[in-house]
């Protein structure tokens, strides 16, 4: 180093300190949103509908297996809508939880079958089971997508005024149902904000 | 252990067909049709995650597609048609971030990096003036000096 | 037994990497000869390792060893050898081994011919090396290892993605790591200068080929990259901002600068101290990359399938490599004052705007692609940032340093004179003129943002064949002294005047394809004709075949202009079952005014199907221009001052450029 001073007498010693950490600081700053960023779920498209009452729709019932679903059924009492098709691999996952929810009579789900055939529909709910209050038949998917609907499944959470409070993307696992669903679904009854 | 491979997993299982292309059947009137054209290149696929609906063979961006057309032969201004999906599918949609609340940075930020790039590089400018002549400047050449500069700049200049 | 060789050959590797990247480290801090003389051989031998490693798995895929995981989950035995070898690195795994292979070869060149190199600053950018691929190699063997059995076999592979069963796909990848990688050379001569604190024209003489060299691959893999993105995608885009995308482009712009800043390191000893800051930076960028495309922080339509233990650990790594070299960095960059004076109108003048943008450019992409996930940290919040944001951004600030193209050439060093410079191309304004006026004549309804963008690139071209003929002084002296200059003028010009010519051709080809492409899409029955582009498109229905291993449906297009017939074009619509996959093979046609380009959808029944045609003027010039620009790389490699070596470091006072400041 001697060399190098010997070279340059610095006339003007370091002006500006702060400008060669600058770099460093601002590669610590970038390294931590990166840090965060790895926690975070960049597929999952949050719904623009939250707080908004549900769409107006009145969707048909499958064949014989009435009744059909209309915004007018999600009123009056906290409800689950969830959006199912038979071709859907992951429904299959998280179907056993919804007949637990219907044989423990925790809170109503209903069903929207998603540009779906609706004998194979009738066929996949003969195997699986069927713990539906009501299903609408959507198979053109116009009211999936008023509803936002981008990847099956997906389950909404209905206030009792018929507002969206929560959507939940992908298969609902046992420990989403616990942490998330169940508590939100209690914190709507007593007339709470949920968190979700 | 997820298996790796380039294209997206998630890509797969959810629209087999998102690479091939998407040829629908257009509306009647070259004019709406160049409209609705324009507006689907605008809104992102939601499903295939980085293209626009335009480039998307995915169910879902079909459907995006016909709905869009559907708005512009039903009247609907550009600006509606494009609210109609991002009433139900949020700004997320749209390729060309609006510009509002935590967005402004991302329109400001080229001009700021311009603006700081420049004034660095002023600094820079000046502050080399301002510098007193080093004892280089007063040190002439050597003979041994000079060959080599000599020698470099012959090699490398015209 | 190949599959463990190559495990073991990948620990030793590591360990000898280990002793590679600290021994002559000590040992030049002690002045230890021995220790410094190590470096060499440990390179060396960390290489073959690697390339034994490297071996075996490309052995377990052409023999369809189904027993190594990594094979079974990314090959089968019914492809055909080509994509076997490929395969290779089709998947993360063995792609990150090949990462790890170019980044020994790297190590293994600057052994084998760094001759040149004072022994201890070679000890140093060897060890520098070796540390970058101990983390790589730690990464390979301890969350991605591509040599796992799997017992017991099963009995055939899962097959590799159809879309990447093609030359151009299968190609793009170790382009671009040799030129990620590369630009790690550049790193760690800088690391290197920053450990012994002195940076001159000596250093920059020898990191340039390096960085020459991996700017090229970068440029070939990309240019490969989007070539394949438009003719394999099927609607006819070739560059969509996406994140893995710009991954790429950013080292791509760092890279582009610090070549131009390390010129005037060289030749007037100044901007040292931004331009060890370039090269730390570049490499960075590349190893964001890196992360960006492994980690899965954000959604791409590439990606490999993702795994937060590996985005954890690479950002570690990261981390570790970018706050070590800028903490350096901060400590040392005081030390390397620059010498030369100049005015901001000078050549030098010149490649500080051109650093300046394209530094902008370069922050401007990162905070593009990275914005949606600083928002959704901080907020929550998820938007989209596509396209246009990149167009209306990006686009803007690369004007004036697409015009300074031409410009900078012509400056002297030093002071220079912008109305001199600009008389001395009269003939390149005036064709420059004359393009403006043309376009607007053929394209009297716009867009007419285009108009004075093409002009922008017959500027480029016309700027560079310029100041190329005043070089060989052209029709002002006999042409066999024009040829004499040609030969012994020095080649890094000449890299300079392709390299400028070939982004002229880029951006003419890139806004011609945009501002006036054609595109129908219609539903066609059978002896229907359309017309696209000047040519009538007859339309002859579509059949089903039977591929080696897909099924399709190919159709059938004439193509004739003026009556006369001019091709056939037979798009195809391909299905893959293993895995299940539909690809679209687009047909196109290159005449010299631009691609025909025809697309087959769906049958809409009753014998019409859905078809895409465009006429994309002019967008085989992106691709062209991109090679004319590897091919200046190139020349500029192949210079003189590269092969006979750096000139001996001066001792005494750095005095030379300062002392010509006087005229």
């Amino acid at each position: 180093m001697s060399e190098v001073s010997q070279r340059e007498p610095d006339p003007a010693a370091p002006r500006r300190p702060w400008l060669r950490l600058l770099p460093l600081l601002l590669a610590m700053a970038i390294g931590a949103f990166l840090f965060v960023g790895l926690g975070l779920k960049p597929k999952e498209i949050p719904s623009a509908l939250i707080g908004k009452a549900v769409p107006a729709f009145d969707l048909p019932a499958l064949p014989e297996r009435p009744p059909g679903l209309k915004s007018a059924d999600l009123q009056g009492q906290v409800s689950l809508v969830n959006v199912f098709a038979s071709w859907c691999l992951s429904c299959r996952v998280e179907h056993p939880l919804f007949m637990n929810l219907k044989a423990l009579d925790v809170v109503p789900v209903h069903g929207l079958n998603y540009k779906d055939e609706p004998q194979a529909a009738l066929a996949w709910l003969d195997r699986y089971g069927d713990p539906y209050q009501r299903i609408g038949a959507d198979r053109k998917g116009r009211v999936g997508i008023d509803w936002g609907v981008y990847g099956v499944p997906e389950t909404f959470l209905i206030n009792a005024q018929g507002r969206i409070a929560c959507k939940h993307i992908g298969p609902v696992s046992d420990s989403d149902l616990q942490d998330k669903l169940l508590p939100a679904i209690e914190a709507l009854r007593q007339g709470k904000e949920p968190k979700c | 252990m997820l298996r790796a491979s380039l294209v997206a997993l998630a890509l797969i299982l959810l629209a087999p067909s998102a690479w091939a292309v998407a040829v629908d059947k257009p509306l009647a009137d070259p004019a709406l049709e160049a409209r609705a054209r324009a507006i689907h290149k605008q809104l992102r696929c939601l499903v295939c995650q980085n293209q626009s609906i335009e480039d998307s063979n995915a169910d879902l961006a079909r459907d995006l597609r016909l709905l869009v057309r559907e708005r512009i032969a039903a009247g609907d201004s550009d600006a509606a048609a494009i609210g109609y999906i991002v009433e139900r599918y949020g700004d997320w949609v749209l390729l060309k971030p609006p510009v509002k609340g935590g967005t402004v940075m991302l329109w400001l930020a080229p001009l700021l990096f311009l603006a700081l790039a420049v004034l660095l590089t002023v600094l820079w400018y000046r502050g080399r003036q301002a510098q007193p002549a080093t004892a280089a400047t007063a040190t002439p050449l050597d003979d041994d000096e000079q060959a080599r500069l000599r020698k470099l700049l012959d090699g490398d200049e015209r | 037994m190949t599959a463990e060789l190559g495990h073991y050959a990948l620990v030793l590797a590591l360990a000898v990497a280990l002793v590679q990247g600290l021994v002559p480290l000590y040992g030049a801090h002690r002045g230890e000869a021995g220790w410094i003389a190590l470096a060499r051989p440990a390179a060396a031998v960390q290489c073959l390792l690697i390339v034994v490693a490297f071996g075996a798995l490309t052995n377990a895929y052409v023999s369809s060893d189904f027993s190594v995981l990594n094979v079974a989950s990314n090959s089968h035995s019914a492809k055909p050898l080509l994509y076997k070898i490929t395969g290779v690195w089709g998947n993360h795994e063995g792609s990150l081994l090949l990462w790890v292979l170019i980044l020994a070869l790297f190590g293994g060149a600057v052994a084998l011919f760094g001759g040149n190199l004072p022994a201890p600053f070679r000890a140093r950018v060897l060890a520098v090396q070796a540390l970058i691929a101990v983390g790589f190699l730690s990464f390979v063997l301890f969350t991605s290892n591509p040599f796992a059995r799997l017992l017991p076999p099963p009995v055939d592979g899962r097959g590799l993605n159809p879309l990447l069963q093609d030359p151009g796909l299968a190609f793009h990848p170790p382009f671009l790591y040799l030129g990620y990688v590369g630009f790690s050379m550049a790193f760690s001569f800088a690391v290197a200068a920053l450990i012994e604190g002195r940076v001159d024209a000596a250093w920059a003489r020898w990191v340039r080929p390096w960085t020459l060299a991996a700017w090229c691959f970068l440029t070939v893999g990309i240019g490969l990259g989007s070539w394949w993105a438009y003719y394999e995608l099927g609607w006819g885009g070739w560059w969509f901002w996406d994140p893995v995308e710009n991954a790429s482009f950013m080292p791509w712009l760092a890279g582009t600068a610090l070549l131009h800043s390390s010129i005037v390191v060289e030749k007037r000893d100044s901007l040292k101290n931004w331009t060890v800051l370039l090269a730390i930076l570049t490499f960075s960028l590349s190893l964001l990359g890196t992360f960006l495309v492994r980690s899965g922080v954000l959604t791409s339509v590439h990606a490999f399938a993702t795994d937060p233990a590996r985005g954890s650990f690479i950002l570690a790594f990261l981390f570790v490599v970018v706050a070590g070299s800028l903490g350096l960095y901060a400590l040392r960059a005081p030390a390397m004052r620059g010498g030369g004076l100049f005015a901001p109108v000078s050549r030098e003048g010149a490649l500080v705007f051109n650093n300046l943008l394209l530094s902008t450019a370069c922050a401007t992409v990162f905070l593009g692609t990275l914005y949606p996930l600083f928002l959704d940290a901080l907020s929550g919040q998820k938007i989209t940032v596509g396209p246009p944001y990149f167009h209306a951004t990006f686009g803007p600030l690369m004007v004036p340093v697409l015009l300074a193209t031409a410009l900078g050439p012509m400056l002297p060093w030093k002071r220079g004179d912008l109305l001199g410079a600009l008389q001395r191309l009269k003939f390149a304004v005036a064709a420059t003129l004359a393009a403006l006026f043309l376009t607007l004549v053929l394209a009297h309804d716009g867009p007419w943002l285009a108009i004075p963008a093409l002009a922008i690139g017959v500027w480029m071209i016309a700027g560079a064949l310029e100041e190329a003929a005043q070089r060989l002084r052209l029709f002002r002296v006999p042409v066999a002294e024009s040829l004499r200059r040609l030969i012994r003028l020095p080649r890094a010009a000449w890299g300079a005047t392709f390299a400028h010519a070939g982004v002229g051709a880029v951006v003419i080809g890139i806004v011609a394809s945009s501002a006036w492409q054609e595109e129908k899409l219609v539903v066609m029955r059978p002896g229907e004709v359309l017309s696209v582009g000047g040519y009538e498109v007859t339309f002859d229905g579509a059949a089903e075949f039977q591929g080696p291993n897909y099924t399709g449906v190919r159709g059938a297009f004439r193509v004739s202009r003026d009556g006369r017939a001019v091709t056939a074009l037979q798009p195809e619509a391909r299905n893959y079952p293993n895995p299940p996959m539909a690809t679209t093979e687009a047909a196109i046609r290159t005449g010299w005014d631009g691609d025909l380009y025809a697309v087959i959808g769906d049958p809409t029944g009753d014998g019409a199907w859905s078809t895409r045609l465009y006429h994309k003027p002019l967008v085989h010039w992106i691709w062209f221009g991109s090679l004319v620009m590897v091919l200046g790389g190139l020349i500029s490699l192949s210079d003189r001052r590269h092969r006979v070596g750096a000139p001996a470091r001066r001792t005494t006072a750095d005095a030379v450029p300062a002392a010509a400041e006087g005229d």
